[in-house]
């Protein structure tokens, strides 16, 4: 009989320990966008070490999950790099607040195929055919014959979505051109860098904080009378690329506090040298 | 009442409660599930949802076709199997029949070992590492596929297998044997001849347990079998399997897309309580014999 009031104080003793944890401390929850996962660690790092009582949480999962999370109220700060739908607005509006969208960074969406893949440079309607699986070979876009092998990311993926939408649909949000279903969908960007590095067929994308010296990066042309463009830190920051894209952060409109004091550590000095050394192109 | 029979009486109960815990569990997961899937199928018929090739959830129109999935679990399920039950047979033979003491021994904590690795560790090796090798050794033009998924669920089914099998065989009595060696049969003739047959249904219950194991695993296939959403025309295609799905898919998905993944979860649940059953079936009619 003894040892099951020792069991009970003891359950109780953790039951009010896990209670007490919860409520005192502060954590700002952040979630969502893979391309910023890496991004929003160095951020929440950094502000940490400034700020010893902070305590910054961070968790990828996709755009997607990241604005699903903040419509049901499950974090605070939803990483996104693609801009909220009109449906999800309408989602937040239904739980009661406005989201409110903040700009904190560009990026540029790398196209990247294997090193020893002669092709250098696609146009955008090349691209949305070779995604859409309407070329397979790699010979009909000036490369060597060899069946061209799909990596895509999943659909909870910002940059599948900005993909889809401004490669697959040429900017039409309202388009209806898919993946092609043999497109494998894979978990994060750093798996597409590993298998387009090992496998001469195979082309990826991802956002270009993730590009890495063993794949190649293939220049775009907006279309054939255009220039073909290389993504850098210039040619997104000036637009010359026409895959490039705002990365941003959604919360309630009317955070404040901690939040609001986060969100002007990422918009300030140290902030932006973050987002460059992570890879991406700062606001100014 | 005196203090012992109230005692009794609680300790009883207690016990009674936790013993139905479990059953109240899987009862409340099947209502749930049937009650999320079932108002999926309101919105799209149960005949076009299962042979619907297509599986676009976040497209305008959304397309809903779980036939790629369902035959990317099939295939990867399938080629675990063929490549686990030889395998397992064999090495449950050998550790029950053969094998004598320490290497007995050995042998028994190794294959225990194995069940002791994270799924997602294994995901990780097949991804990272395995993949590349099966693009090489059979020149295909990518590493993630069916088969790289299957290898791994195969090692990863490989101790249920052969410790159920292995209890099976063991089980065979003695005088079997005894019997069978005494009428001049060889060691070999009395395993083939003898052991086997009499072990055969748990040995079977080993195999659909084998499948069980292997049909609900999701980390190790969402990592190495490619994730692509076609129907697979040999099991060196990607494939996307209902498991992988679910994960990957559950984070973002609302409306009618959260209701298809739990119709989903109804397939699954249906297929894997019918390996189940059949396993049940199969110990219990040896124990009949």
């Amino acid at each position: 009989m003894k040892k099951v009031y020792v069991c009970l104080a003891l359950l109780a003793v953790v039951l009010v320990g896990c209670k007490g944890g919860g409520s005192t401390s502060k954590a700002i929850q952040i979630q969502g966008s893979d391309t910023m996962v890496n991004l929003a660690q160095a951020w929440a790092q950094e502000y940490m070490a400034q700020n010893s009582d902070a305590d910054v949480r961070v968790d990828g999962g996709g755009s997607s999950v990241g604005i699903q999370s903040l419509i049901k109220g499950t974090t605070d700060i939803a990483n996104a790099s693609r801009q909220m739908k009109s449906e999800e607005v309408g989602d937040a509006k239904a739980k009661g607040f406005t989201p409110k969208e903040t700009i904190v960074g560009y990026d540029g969406i790398v196209v990247a195929v294997n090193k020893n893949n002669s092709v250098e440079k696609l146009t955008i309607d090349q691209l949305a055919d070779i995604f859409s699986g309407k070329t397979t070979n790699w010979k009909a876009v000036g490369g060597a014959d060899g069946k061209i092998v799909l990596l895509s990311r999943e659909s909870s993926s910002g940059t599948y979505e900005f993909f889809k939408e401004h490669v697959l649909n040429n900017g039409d949000s309202k388009g209806t051109v898919n993946f092609a279903a043999s497109a494998s969908l894979l978990n994060n960007s750093s798996q597409i860098v590993d298998q387009v590095a090992g496998n001469k067929n195979a082309v990826g994308y991802f956002g270009m904080g993730y590009s890495t010296p063993n794949i190649k990066e293939v220049s775009i042309a907006k279309d054939t009378n255009s220039p073909y463009i290389k993504p850098t830190v210039d040619t997104v920051k000036s637009k010359e690329y026409t895959i490039s894209r705002s990365l941003q952060i959604y919360t309630h409109s009317d955070a404040n506090g901690v939040i609001k004091k986060y969100i002007d550590f990422i918009l300030g000095e140290k902030g932006q040298e973050i987002v460059e050394k992570s890879g991406f192109v700062p606001l100014n | 009442m005196d203090y012992k029979a109230v005692k009794e009486f609680v300790v009883e109960k207690a016990i009674l409660v936790c013993g139905l815990v479990s059953i109240i569990g899987v009862i409340l997961i099947f209502f749930f599930l049937l009650r999320e899937g079932g108002s999926f199928f309101l919105k799209v018929p149960l005949s076009e949802f299962l042979t619907g090739k297509n599986w676009y959830p976040t497209s305008t129109p959304p397309q809903f076709g779980i036939l790629p999935l369902l035959l990317g679990s099939l295939i990867v399920t399938g080629g675990a199997v063929l490549l686990a039950v030889p395998l397992g047979v064999c090495g449950a033979i050998f550790i029950a029949e053969v094998a004598k003491g320490s290497l007995k021994e050995f042998l028994k904590s190794g294959v225990e070992l194995i069940q002791a690795i994270p799924s997602v560790v294994l995901g990780f090796l097949g991804a990272k590492v395995l993949g590349a090798y099966v693009m090489d050794w059979f020149g295909l033009d990518t590493g993630l596929t069916a088969f790289t998924a299957s290898l791994l669920l195969a090692f990863m089914a490989l101790p249920t297998i052969i410790s159920v099998m292995e209890d099976a065989v063991t089980a065979v009595p003695h005088r079997y044997r005894e019997s069978a060696i005494a009428m001049g049969a060889t060691r070999w003739q009395t395993i083939y001849r003898v052991v086997l047959p009499a072990a055969a249904s748990g040995m079977a219950a080993a195999i659909m347990l084998g499948i069980g194991r292997a049909i609900g695993e999701t980390m190790v296939v969402a990592m190495a079998s490619g994730n692509a959403a076609i129907i697979p025309k040999s099991i060196f295609d990607p494939v996307k399997t209902l498991t992988a799905t679910i994960a990957t898919e559950m984070g973002e998905a609302t409306g009618t897309h959260a209701l298809a993944l739990f119709a989903i979860a109804i397939v699954l649940f249906a297929i894997t309580l019918l390996v189940n059953v059949t396993a049940d079936f199969l110990i219990h009619r040896k124990r009949v014999k």
